[in-house]
């Protein structure tokens, strides 16, 4: 079951390339050292055709955005336009309420991910370092809840925010990522990491008086950065490129989320504004891009340690 | 008991939200809901009989196998390529390995949007393939090509993921273990399918199983381009399921798919039990 797929990777240490460090370095570079110059060439022209799937597309939408609407399927296709014109982005804001998507699927993905961070690392502490009663059943609770993605459990979520009126609000956007296999994931990923940290810290605390709260909130979480970071990305990520639940609780666009949104680009006829879409697609892209190629190694790192999506 | 106060929200969290739902998801699964009369019908396993002529329905369960398959194979294909590769000392092979996983951060619907229009008939795919001479088809609109189609833009997605988790994997393999294969007289190849990856297994079935899962979860790609169609060639069972509860407000026939979409992930966790204790090499 999943929790093994955190336990295996979290245990061992896993090392990165990028990261020199002396001895591991001296090994790698005789068993990867690429001899000859022609070698070198063809790896490099290797390593290029394959960027092409990866970097293709996100020039393409780029500079698509800057094309009028006839030249978007132009043959033969071409990357930059023949005319440029920026008709397509003032559109963007007029269309949708883009800017106040924007602020909609930033402001879900700050509060799942904070409210995910405080929930799972209560309980993934309470399962490394407390022995208390039930905590086999609720751990089992936990893995089989795994299990129930959101599409299963779906019907009845709709018909109690039908219920409570909560349609068309973003409460079940922002409580099932919490309270579903992300939120579990998060509690497996912090157990595992307090299982990994040395006890005696926390006993040091406890015989100068420290209740388990305190431990908690002043020992144990202040050095769990590593996890709070994992923990953080993977969640704010999963809020961010959430759409199945948006397109189901959600319905008025002053409500929706960035990717909701981008597909309701339509003029009055129901005709789709390909430029303007792409535009909007652009905005909502390049930002997480520039932040992602700040902190790769962060992003990368953190997300091997777990090996979850 | 401060241990119960703990673990207590998420706990509740997750019955209220997860186990509870799938209780009544099962209840609902043995009645006839009629959202517009508000007619809710017990009708026993009525919903099931229906299940077992719906040509539809079995139509989807092939769509989901098919597309689950032919996502694990290429994505971890690709994804073992793209590790071994980036598995060299290069200058710039940060930035490389960098740019196979950006897609990673891409949010679902805009990677989808994109490849919305490189597909199309007029698109960059099939302008790219003029060059080389080849008449492209038009992609997502065509039976034959719709799901491959999804399968190449999820995999483009997702591959960055599962390459680093290769590439650590490969990381920790100890030198000596494959210097030792190579003085023995092991090609590289023989070296790699031998010695390489045995060691790996591990990783390689947690990519499995990460990969599995996510095939699962392909709705959004579905539903921007293709709403199953054309000819229900790319219906999988997510889609398949709202279609009927969401689009044909079928809330009961709806949640006996959803209780069959579950016997799928049940499934598919006891398939993957099994490979573990058969297969995987060094159990941590």
């Amino acid at each position: 079951m999943r929790s093994d797929v955190i336990d295996a990777p979290l245990t061992e240490d896993i090392v990165l390339p990028s990261r020199p460090e002396g001895k591991r370095r001296a090994r790698t570079s005789r068993q990867y050292r690429v001899r000859s110059r022609t070698a070198r060439v063809v790896l490099y022209v290797l390593l290029t055709i394959a960027t092409i799937p990866f970097v293709y597309p996100v020039l393409w939408m780029v500079f698509s955005s800057f094309k009028p609407a006839s030249e978007i399927f132009a043959v033969p296709p071409s990357i930059f336009p023949e005319n440029w014109t920026t008709a397509a982005w003032p559109l963007v804001f007029t269309e949708n309420p883009f800017l106040l998507q924007y602020a909609n699927s930033l402001y879900i993905a700050v509060v799942v991910t904070v409210l995910t961070i405080i929930v799972a690392a209560l309980a993934g502490y309470a399962f490394a370092r407390i022995t208390f009663p039930l905590a086999g059943p609720m751990f089992l609770l936990l893995l089989s809840g795994m299990m129930l993605p959101t599409e299963v459990t779906v019907i009845p979520i709709f018909q109690w925010a039908n219920g409570l009126g909560l349609i068309d609000t973003h409460w079940p956007l922002i409580l099932l990522p919490v309270f579903g296999s992300g939120g579990i994931v998060a509690t497996f990923i912090f157990r595992q990491f307090f299982l990994s940290l040395p006890v005696e810290l926390e006993e040091a605390a406890r015989i100068d008086g420290l209740g388990r709260v305190g431990i908690f909130c002043r020992i144990a979480l202040p050095l769990a950065g590593p996890a709070i970071a994992t923990v953080a990305i993977l969640q704010f990520l999963r809020s961010f490129n959430m759409y199945y639940e948006a397109l189901i609780f959600l319905k008025t666009p002053a409500m929706f989320t960035v990717g909701l949104g981008l597909t309701r680009y339509e003029d009055v006829y129901g005709e789709p504004m390909w430029s303007t879409q792409l535009a909007a697609t652009t905005l909502t892209v390049i930002p997480v891009l520039v932040v992602f190629l700040f902190a790769q190694r962060q992003f990368v790192e953190s997300l091997s340690r777990t090996g979850i999506k | 008991m401060v241990g119960l106060a703990f673990v207590a929200p998420m706990v509740l969290g997750v019955i209220a939200l997860c186990l509870i739902p799938f209780l009544y998801v099962i209840w609902y699964s043995l009645h006839d809901w009629d959202i517009f009369t508000g007619a809710f019908d017990f009708v026993g396993l009525g919903n099931y009989q229906r299940l077992l002529t719906d040509a539809v329905a079995h139509k989807s369960l092939g769509v989901t196998g098919v597309f689950m398959i032919a996502l694990m194979v290429v994505n971890i294909v690709f994804a073992m390529l793209l590790a071994l590769l980036v598995n060299q000392r290069l200058r710039g092979i940060t930035a490389f390995r960098a740019i196979y996983f950006s897609p990673v951060v891409v949010a679902i619907v805009a990677w989808v949007i994109i490849w919305q229009f490189l597909l199309a008939v007029n698109g960059g795919v099939n302008g790219f393939l003029a060059t080389v001479g080849i008449q492209g088809p038009n992609w997502l609109n065509d039976p034959n090509t719709a799901l491959i189609s999804i399968v190449i833009i999820q995999v483009f997605k997702g591959v960055g993921m599962n390459m680093v988790l290769f590439l650590a994997a490969l990381q920790g393999i100890p030198p000596e273990l494959k210097e030792a294969a190579r003085i023995d007289g092991a090609s590289p190849w023989r070296s790699f399918w031998s010695v390489t990856l045995p060691l790996m297994s591990p990783t390689l079935l947690l990519v499995m199983i990460l990969t599995s899962i996510g095939a699962l979860d392909v709705f959004a790609p579905i539903q921007v381009l293709t709403q199953g169609g054309p000819s229900n060639s790319t219906l999988v069972f997510s889609y398949y399921m709202y279609q009927t509860a969401f689009e044909r407000q079928e809330f009961g026939y709806g949640s006996t798919l959803g209780v069959v979409l579950f016997v799928i992930v049940l499934l598919m966790t006891a398939l993957q039990w099994r490979l573990r204790k058969a297969w995987v090499h060094d159990e941590v």
